[in-house]
């Protein structure tokens, strides 16, 4: 859960005329609007350049003494090797249409948030140093010089995109402003310029193994605690194997599953699935983590994270890889795990033990999504649900932006969802699916200092979920990603009070009649299973 | 400011070609010249633009999905929205670049009392659709003048073009859808505080030099009209290598040569290009099957990774002790 706001800020939402000159690049490190310095210990673990103690709110950020051909020299390359940064850099006809499309703008109405002013303060740089046009004409063609006043204003506008993707869906040329962060972030993290909240996580899961730094035999004791609570819930004695060689299938989840609420109901969720099915899977203490903080900084942060998760599942000889509900995870997993660390060839085409299903989508990574398994468990009848279970919930399903935009996992949550629970009530059509409205702290910024930025940007969402909580009575907000499940509760509470946030396989959980079980009096949160419990 | 040094950057350009006509020489610059100078950087300037682009890597499949992707058999996917093959991708493309399908889905936000509503836009996907379709005919329609005998779908053209039979010469549509737009666009950037806010040189120079262009043109058709003939006797020559400057060329049609030449040069350096953007924007041309089909990435180098041989060496004690399995069994 969120941290309880003793002092509830007031938030004023306003779209008010841009003034001033965006060229101007000073920024006011206003407290509450940006994140904290990355510390020099978790630089140095992952051998990165220019670790030292600084905050942005400093006058001297101490950058190396050659930051700018540092800076343009990465650039250059990045140029070179990414066709979107080039692209994305040149084209822009700033038509507009992704101005109002962006959470943070509509929450904070500052126009450098509109996602192509984000971008033209890159453009900028692009233009006054590496077009013919920018070199001769500077300002008048649109060049700004890169002062350090630049690189501080690319920090607070950087980290305050989360990669959601939703302006690139409007854009008539598909510039994704997610790209142009992921490139800006990896500049900036060469001149060891990044936030704490990112590569805290990010050095635990590099050297331990996941985001929390939980050694693997407390690992062990969360694993074993959850089964413990499945045998009060359910009467049934519930293995959770770790590490274990030979398995069919790896599981890997989100480690906000087995460690924070309410990710933990989803986990217990995911078990009392698997054992009754019979599922012959192990989890790993060593790819402990699915979840991915390395993408939030640069290609081969992520890269080098992600490698664990194949080498795991080589070393414990599995046939295929079966994946948590987590959204940034996904979309590592789906878009770049095979390019970055395939091919797969040591795993099998992944086929559900259960129906046979071969799921040819994923033939060439070998892995699978926990909903897509779910979902064809259910199209072939092999669970018994009683959604009357989940009665005291009103629910709503907040699309992550990575499974929407960067996959298209959407019917296969809903499907379960669907079947597991006999309340259900979309948000409004223009914030759902491909238009979703991000959470307002994904791709690390869902830090405590950045709080008031977090609810501004996550206004939009919070608006949709006020709406179906006053047209249906909504109660419950689902969704599979384990940001969601951090922050979403803190936004609910701000804008919409009494709506608790859950993930799908918790209400799969709820529903779930297993064989052998006792009578279930509790649902997953130990709340009754009576009528109207939810709501008290 | 930007609006206004655009302003007078085309204001000069029209000036230049309204008087050339009157220094000696002036005439077979603007009519020879610099059409030659003009075309040849437009082709090469495109040529190297595209050649960049399409030269650099795509290291990774990173489609914007914008539906449901295909998973299991039995759920309805998304199949241009969200194509799961590089025909369909194609579509997706062809669509974009011919309809405009992410522009038709624009909506406008608004905000009151802490609540945000929206409110369908379309305006602007009308107005784009109706500026480059009209370009386009304009354009063929053009080749009247630089092709002999004249290509069979060019008179077809104009008659549908001028369908609404208001006129001698017959008022054609795209003159007016031209000007209309272009009158939008640059309406919006102006009056929308938004964009007024974040417009540059380049976005306000384009709209205007379009719009002298369209403008000069729409004078030598209904207004000043000028001598066609010659005017085709000189496009003929310029296509064969075999130019003649003409002997009293009007000052309107200089003036329509010279902005013509100027966007000519203008367009490879410029926002303009983003005609061929459509067609290699990664996060629209690709096929969302990065699990199915593997993708290659061509620079994809080693990093660092902390392997499990040395996270169990430094985790060994507390495993052996919480009963995990141990690879490396002899671990101290």
């Amino acid at each position: 859960m969120g941290p309880i706001m003793s002092e509830k800020p007031v938030i004023d939402i306003a779209l008010k005329t841009p003034k001033g000159d965006w060229r101007d690049p000073r920024v006011d490190f206003r407290k509450g609007t940006f994140s904290y310095a990355s510390l020099p210990k978790d630089l140095s673990a992952l051998g990165l350049p220019n670790p030292r103690k600084w905050q942005p709110t400093d006058l001297d950020w101490q950058l190396p003494p050659d930051w700018k051909r540092i800076l343009l020299d990465g650039m250059k390359e990045r140029l070179e090797k990414y066709r979107s940064f080039r692209l994305f850099m040149d084209v822009c006809v700033r038509c507009g249409a992704c101005a109002d499309k962006c959470h943070f703008y509509l929450g904070s109405g500052d126009p450098k948030n509109m996602p192509f002013a984000r971008a033209e303060l890159v453009r900028s740089i692009y233009r006054r140093y590496f077009t013919l046009s920018g070199k001769l004409f500077g300002s008048l063609a649109g060049g700004r010089e890169l002062t350090e006043d630049v690189v501080k204003e690319w920090f607070y506008y950087f980290y305050q995109c989360t990669e959601c993707r939703r302006c690139s869906v409007y854009c008539p040329f598909g510039i994704d402003t997610a790209e142009i962060t992921m490139i800006v972030r990896e500049l900036l993290s060469l001149i060891g310029v990044s936030t704490h909240w990112i590569m805290e996580p990010a050095a635990k899961s590099f050297q331990v193994g996941n985001h929390l730094g939980i050694p693997p035999h407390a690992f062990k004791d969360s694993l074993e605690f959850a089964a413990d609570e499945l045998r009060d819930i359910t009467g049934l004695d519930i293995e959770i194997p770790i590490n274990r060689k030979g398995a069919e299938i790896l599981f890997v989840m989100p480690s906000a599953d087995y460690f924070a609420t309410p990710h933990y109901y989803t986990l217990l969720g995911y078990m009392m699935l698997f054992h009754e099915i019979g599922l012959d899977f192990t989890v790993s203490a060593y790819a402990s983590e699915g979840g991915n903080f390395g993408s939030f900084h640069s290609n081969d942060l992520m890269k080098s994270l992600n490698a664990k998760i194949y080498d795991e599942a080589r070393r414990l000889g599995v046939k295929w890889i079966l994946g948590g509900e987590c959204g940034h995870m996904w979309r590592v997993l789906h878009q770049y795990m095979d390019t970055m660390n395939g091919p797969a060839d040591f795993l099998e085409m992944p086929v559900s033990p259960i129906t046979g299903t071969r799921f040819e989508n994923a033939a060439s990574t070998r892995m699978v999504h926990i909903c897509e398994f779910t979902a064809d468990l259910i199209h072939h009848d092999k669970l018994k649900l009683d959604p009357s279970r989940n009665d005291p919930y009103v629910v709503t399903y907040h699309d992550s932006c990575n499974p929407s935009r960067g996959m298209g996992l959407l019917e296969e949550p809903r499907y379960v969802l669907k079947n597991a629970c006999n309340n259900f009530h979309e948000m409004p059509a223009s914030t759902i699916r491909e238009y979703t409205f991000c959470c307002g702290s994904g791709a690390g910024l869902g830090n405590d200092e950045n709080m008031e930025m977090r609810l501004r940007g996550g206004f939009p969402r919070a608006n949709a979920v006020r709406h179906v909580r006053e047209e249906h009575g909504v109660n419950l907000l689902t969704c599979i990603c384990a940001i969601d499940k951090a922050t979403l509760p803190t936004l609910m509470d701000y804008w919409v009070p009494g709506v608790q946030v859950a993930g799908v396989h918790e209400m799969l959980g709820n529903a779930l009649v297993m064989t052998g079980e006792k009578e279930r009096t509790v649902n997953l949160r130990g709340e009754p299973l009576a009528k109207g419990a939810a709501d008290a | 400011m930007n609006a206004l040094a655009a302003a007078a950057a085309v204001l000069v350009l029209m000036l230049v070609g309204a008087f050339a006509g009157a220094v000696p020489g002036g005439a077979a610059a603007v009519t020879v010249v610099i059409p030659y100078a003009a075309f040849l950087t437009l082709v090469i300037g495109v040529a190297w633009r595209v050649s960049q682009w399409a030269g650099t890597p795509v290291p990774y499949r990173i489609p914007t999905t914008c539906g449901q992707q295909r998973s299991l058999p039995w759920i309805a996917t998304a199949p241009v929205d969200n194509p799961d093959t590089g025909l369909m991708a194609a579509v997706r493309v062809a669509i974009e670049a011919l309809a405009f399908r992410s522009l038709l889905r624009n909506s406008r936000a608004h905000v009151s009392g802490n609540r945000l509503e929206f409110s369908e836009a379309r305006l602007l996907w009308l107005a784009a659709l109706a500026l480059h379709w009209s370009l386009l005919v304009i354009v063929l329609r053009h080749l009247r003048f630089a092709l002999q005998p004249v290509p069979f779908f060019v008179p077809l053209l104009e008659t549908f073009d001028g369908i609404l039979q208001i006129g001698a010469p017959a008022l054609l549509i795209t003159d007016i859808l031209v000007v209309a737009a272009l009158l939008f666009l640059l309406g919006r950037r102006l009056v929308n505080p938004l964009l007024r806010y974040l417009s540059l040189f380049t976005d306000y120079f384009a709209l205007l030099l379009l719009l002298g262009i369209a403008l000069s043109g729409i004078t030598m058709r209904y207004g000043a009209r000028v001598d066609i003939v010659s005017v085709k006797a000189l496009v003929l020559g310029l296509a064969s290598f075999r130019p003649a400057v003409p002997a009293a060329p009007s000052p309107v049609f200089l003036v329509h040569l010279l902005l013509v030449s100027a966007l000519a040069v203008y367009l490879p350096f410029s926002k303009l290009m983003h005609f061929g953007a459509v067609f290699l924007s990664p996060t629209r041309n690709l096929a969302n099957n990065s699990r199915r089909v593997r993708h290659v990435n061509p620079w994809n180098h080693p990093v660092p990774t902390h392997t499990y041989a040395e996270w169990e060496a430094e985790n060994a004690d507390v495993m052996r002790a919480a009963g995990l399995p141990l690879d490396g069994a002899d671990h101290v």
